[in-house]
């Protein structure tokens, strides 16, 4: 299948291929900027020595945009101290998730990354005594309606999310990763079985490689919001060269997505790697997980729409209807029928109520 | 166009936007096809019935709405706190702090305040006593020199400083009085063309004066440790905890370069002025 071309895909795939002219170095920092890749793009161009050769302009941006990322990096790492020792005595085991999993075990996805919130990942009977130790250190939940209180405790696989009082940082304390009311089901208790533990902070842990990488697919092809898609793609495409390093990875993990029985969202994670950054992927592991790919004519379809709203330009019209499209699409996967008809016509009423919906 | 470091693209279907911009920015301030745009911003009609009736105005940046819709009259001010927007969130590259700057000989005048403490009327008196222009808003430092960068935009005057100013500074030009702001009625002054000519030229910080405006007040020039400075320019910087060490550094130096007070104004603004010009008949690096 042909590779997509982009600016910013182009310049992230390869960084010593950026621009030479100014529209297109405008285009290249807009759609940084869009997708919450410009850190990124900095860092990549950085660490190859190639930032100082960027034109002044175009350059403070990205400059900038490291100023930012380095930032968040402090602020990541002083909160995971904070959660630990809020936490420390429950006795639960602790998964960090995504981002801040991605900083505290040093892999590259974290390289000029931005982060939004920290998660975590703990087993569902502690998620009271982890919830109350929060609740005591200053974390209260955002959340107040009591329908939401009710859709993320019964429906989700979450806790509504919490804010810290005083330092406004936001964390999402999950008891599994993927909705408790979704077509996909999953054990939690694998997670946790193969969970590693950091060598730096013993009291924490990440989820094993292969789980990262399929967390990070589920999140991303499972989703409702793909707004921010291009940037979870671009975490599954650093993670698998990380990783892909080890000999029989890619076969580790097709195997692990057999048993998690998420081996359709590997197939579009794995297939959307290499359709835009040109990842290679061993044959046999292509072909194993394709058996479970959609068949035509979704297969079609689900390309299209997925290779347009990875795209980083929501002004694109095709990216703005393929959103929209996936969003359903994203809400179906979700809840079942009756659920979602109800979940849908509580939003309806209460946004003509004029609360945040 | 260009303002300092900085080029925006504009673009509006409002009268009012086309006439404040032809008043207040310079013809040579339109940056030449080619130069790199940093913000691609837009004043535009909504779409929908409020194009009509009652019309309102919206600002839009990378196809986000980062503010609410304004009444069409207030476009303008609406393009000029948005280009304030896009700048102190993005530009990080400096360490920005809200405060006005002025400039005479090189020496630079940080007035670092929160709104409402009479620092834009102030700076428009000096500027209208020959000062240079750097910033009504937002000073920029770079962190790497330590100097101050201009961003000579129209100052934006509120409520009873607007005519105050037009009295005071007869060869000033003020553009056209919007009423009812969520600022109340808002009106601009142009930079001088001669700060917006020397926008390149970076300026050394000399002095941190914060100022507070008290209607019936005396006229008072208190000197404030370098500490209490220090901490009114953090308190007032938008990106400060961004910068970390790199942030502290480059604030400390500017101190250490800086004499710091507290200026109490009130009464007439001729004798506001003269006081803070005789900060500059002192020697040079005179402690208070």
């Amino acid at each position: 299948m042909a590779v997509m071309r982009e600016v910013l895909i182009d310049a992230l795939r390869d960084p010593s291929r950026v621009p030479h002219d100014t529209i297109a170095w405008e285009a290249l920092i807009r759609r940084g900027r869009e997708a919450g890749l410009l850190g990124t793009l900095a860092w990549r161009l950085s660490e190859r020595g190639l930032l100082d050769a960027v034109p002044a302009a175009p350059r403070a941006h990205l400059r900038a945009a490291l100023v930012v990322c380095r930032a968040q990096e402090a602020a990541v790492h002083r909160e995971v101290r904070e959660i630990v020792r809020a936490l420390r005595g429950i006795g639960a085991p602790i998964v960090l998730l995504k981002g801040a999993a991605y900083l505290l075990a040093e892999l590259p996805p974290a390289q000029g990354r931005v982060f939004s919130d920290v998660d975590i990942l703990v087993p569902k009977g502690a998620l009271p005594d982890v919830e109350s130790a929060l609740m005591l250190a200053g974390f209260a939940t955002t959340h107040h309606h009591p329908y939401d209180q009710r859709y993320y405790r019964r429906w989700m696989h979450e806790l509504p999310p919490m804010q810290h009082v005083k330092r406004l940082t936001v964390l999402d304390v999950h008891h599994t990763i993927v909705p408790a009311t979704g077509r996909v089901r999953l054990d939690a208790s694998n997670l946790f079985r193969a969970s590693v533990a950091l060598t730096q902070h013993a009291e924490l842990q990440v989820l094993a490689p292969a789980d990262m990488v399929l967390h990070s697919a589920t999140h991303l092809f499972q989703n409702e919001d793909l707004t921010h898609g291009l940037r979870d793609l671009v975490d599954i495409h650093a993670l698998l060269t990380h990783f892909g390093a080890r000999p029989r990875f890619f076969a580790e993990l097709a195997s692990r997505a057999e048993e998690l029985d998420v081996m359709r969202p590997l197939f579009y994670a794995l297939r959307f790697a290499s359709r835009l950054f040109d990842m290679d992927v061993p044959r046999e592991v292509v072909d194993a997980v394709s058996r479970h790919g959609p068949r035509p004519p979704l297969s079609r379809a689900m390309d299209m729409l997925l290779g347009a709203a990875l795209m980083p330009d929501a002004a694109r019209a095709s990216t703005r209807l393929a959103r929209q499209a996936l969003y359903v699409r994203g809400h179906w996967l979700r809840m079942p029928v009756p659920l979602l008809a109800w979940h849908l016509t509580v939003k309806a009423f209460r946004r003509e109520e004029g609360q945040p919906a | 166009m260009r303002v300092g470091p900085i080029v925006a693209r504009i673009r509006s279907p409002f009268r009012v936007v086309e006439s404040a911009l032809r008043l207040h920015y310079a013809a040579d301030a339109l940056a030449p096809d080619g130069d790199f745009v940093d913000f691609d911003v837009s004043v535009d009609a909504p779409i929908g019935v409020r194009r009509y009736v009652r019309p309102q105005a919206v600002f839009r940046f990378e196809g986000r709405e980062p503010f609410k819709p304004l009444p069409a009259s207030q476009a303008f001010p609406l393009l000029e706190w948005g280009l304030n927007w896009c700048i102190s969130a993005h530009c990080h590259q400096y360490l920005i702090v809200h405060a006005a700057v002025v400039e005479r000989n090189d020496r630079a005048m940080l007035m670092p305040a929160p709104p409402g403490s009479g620092k834009s009327t102030l700076c428009a008196a000096l500027v209208a006593r020959g000062f240079r222009l750097l910033s009504d808003e937002l000073a920029l430092i770079d962190i790497a020199t330590g100097r101050l960068v201009p961003l000579p935009r129209p100052i934006s005057l509120k409520n009873a400083s607007i005519g105050i100013i037009e009295s005071f500074w007869k060869d000033g030009t003020i553009g056209a009085v919007v009423d009812d702001t969520v600022k109340g009625a808002v009106a601009h002054a142009s930079a001088p063309p001669d700060s917006v000519t020397r926008s390149d030229e970076h300026a050394s910080p000399a002095f941190v004066v914060v100022p507070r405006y008290r209607a019936d007040s005396e006229i008072t020039l208190e000197p404030l440790s370098r500490a209490a400075g220090f901490m009114q320019l953090a308190d007032n910087a938008f990106n400060y905890s961004l910068h970390g060490r790199a942030g502290f550094d480059a604030l400390a130096r500017l101190i250490d370069s800086s004499t710091c007070f507290a200026f109490t104004y009130g009464g007439t603004l001729d004798d506001a002025v003269r006081t803070l010009e005789a900060l500059y008949e002192m020697k040079h690096g005179g402690d208070a």
